[in-house]
């Protein structure tokens, strides 16, 4: 679950990225947070990752209090957290199973349990038949796919999605997107950060809009 | 930390020297020009005042006994001069033996060819431990009965103890220094090493590993460069030591230099290697990392 109560963020240079919000994404939730560049998306999904403490007010995620959670309790979050990016962020040099794989290693998996959940996350994405492929041996859908099975791979209870259909053409996207909506039935919470209005409508969810580090509206898409 | 994840985490460690094998190859050079110019400077100054040190236990004190005692008198103030604290020993020599080292000393000097034994002194030469405390040993023994003055070139032996204390801050400068600009030099080689793994350490950071489960596999790898970079110093400073010493020892025929033998530098040089291709190599990596770490 991810609550924040009064935040404001306040950056040392002296400009305020947030300035108040409040909001509430519960368990298994699919949820949309869409505004402008600069309103404040990348500071919301710093401090659900724990890069970014907040100025003052509160920030809850799965358990963990962000204004008083301490740096080596930090990667312990991250594990609940998986986030995928625009970019993709994959190693070129790892094929598509050590990619996934690679995230169970650091965070100090067993070679038994790796081979048993590699497979199945990537058969949950469709790159079962993809595994020994690089990076750059594949479209950018299939590349968002791989970033996906990695954010999933440690079972996480939340995936954040930062602009994920950004470099995907419209029917790429909407596999992306329709892959999170199957990722969100079985049960884990989604969140997706976009500019993608079509998207938005499209898929008919709980849509948070931010502006100028203000939340302007919450609600279904319809209300919004 | 579980034993399979060490496991893995070392062999991610040495995996990693030979992924970027120029770049461990170039750490590994630095390391040795470095240990090799550090190794040479702390036997240069070890041998330098191993020789001062020697130069400084030939300063002796005279010490002249009165004339009016006796033969048994006059060697019975040995006893007494024996007795003192920094005494390493005394010799008698009686006015027989000073007058025949006189006499050969000015051979064919007219102008003292009528001295006689009875003209000078029954003496000691007294050898002192500890150079440093020669004025108060020489106020020590003018206080012996039957002593009749002493000479101690206290001047002399000030000056090489000034040279050794002199030795030793510049060595302690000069290898401190030279660890610095190792450390840095290093320092940055890894970092350049490190830097095409930035978005590796970005995804670790990303995907939750801990700080420390990042940082072994690098810490592996300045240990192993470290130490690669101090074993082949340390071999190559050895045979540099004993080409040299067989050099000079053809070279100097009087023998007025002498090197002191490795064998009897070999534990501190081994220790010291170590310790310096520890702390280059762990050290060196650490600082690289940091940066990298705050993802």
């Amino acid at each position: 679950m991810i609550e924040f109560i009064d935040v404001v963020k306040t950056y040392d240079q002296g400009n305020t990225a947030l300035n108040g919000v409040t909001m509430q994404i519960e368990d298994g939730e699919f949820c949309f947070l869409v505004g402008a560049s600069g309103s404040g998306k990348s500071t919301i999904i710093k401090l659900i990752t724990g890069e970014l403490k907040p100025t003052s007010g509160t920030v809850h995620v799965n358990g963990y209090s962000l204004e008083r959670i301490r740096r080596r309790e930090i990667p312990y979050l991250r594990r609940t957290v998986g986030v995928v990016f625009q970019d993709f962020r994959l190693i070129e040099k790892m094929t598509v199973y050590e990619n996934v794989a690679f995230a169970m290693r650091v965070v100090g998996a067993r070679e038994k349990e790796i081979k048993e959940r590699v497979p199945y996350v990537l058969e949950l994405v469709g790159l079962e038949n993809k595994a020994h492929r690089h990076p750059n041996e594949m479209s950018g859908g299939e590349q968002q796919r791989l970033a996906i099975a990695r954010a999933l791979v440690n079972n996480p209870s939340m995936i954040i999605a930062d602009e994920p259909t950004g470099n995907l053409d419209p029917e790429r996207s909407f596999e992306i997107m329709a892959l999170l909506q199957e990722i969100n039935n079985l049960g884990t919470t989604v969140l997706v950060v976009t500019h993608a209005q079509n998207l938005v409508e499209l898929f008919h969810k709980r849509t948070i809009v931010i502006n100028d580090g203000l939340i302007v509206s919450d609600g279904l898409e319809e209300e919004v | 930390m579980r034993l399979n994840n060490i496991g893995y985490l070392l062999k991610e460690g040495f995996k990693g020297i030979f992924t970027h094998g120029f770049m461990s190859f170039a750490s590994v050079c630095v390391t040795v020009a470095c240990l090799l110019i550090v190794g040479s400077f702390s036997i240069l100054s070890y041998n330098l005042d191993v020789m001062v040190e020697e130069l400084n236990q030939t300063s002796e004190v005279l010490v002249y006994v009165d004339n009016t005692l006796s033969d048994a008198e006059a060697r019975s103030i040995g006893t007494k001069i024996n007795t003192l604290n920094n005494i390493q020993k005394s010799t008698f020599i009686s006015r027989e033996e000073a007058l025949e080292d006189f006499v050969e000393d000015h051979e064919g000097d007219s102008a003292f060819s009528g001295v006689q034994a009875e003209d000078l002194r029954h003496r000691f030469v007294v050898v002192l431990e500890d150079n440093t405390k020669m004025k108060e040993t020489d106020n020590q023994l003018k206080q012996i009965p039957g002593v009749a003055k002493t000479s101690a070139a206290y001047e002399l032996a000030e000056g090489f103890s000034t040279i050794q204390n002199v030795i030793h801050i510049v060595s302690v400068a000069v290898i401190a220094i030279l660890l610095v600009v190792s450390l840095l030099i290093i320092s940055n080689t890894v970092k350049l090493a490190m830097y095409d793994r930035k978005d590796e350490i970005a995804i670790m950071k990303m995907v939750g590993a801990t700080n420390a489960f990042i940082r072994l596999p690098f810490q592996v790898e300045g240990f192993t460069l470290g130490m690669l970079g101090a074993v082949l110093a340390f071999g190559l400073e050895w045979i540099m030591y004993d080409a040299l010493t067989i050099r000079i020892s053809e070279v100097d025929s009087l023998q007025l230099f002498s090197l002191v033998d490795f064998q009897e530098l070999l534990i501190p040089m081994v220790a010291t290697f170590a310790a310096a291709g520890l702390f280059v190599g762990i050290v060196g990596s650490w600082t690289s990392i940091r940066k990298f770490m705050n993802v």
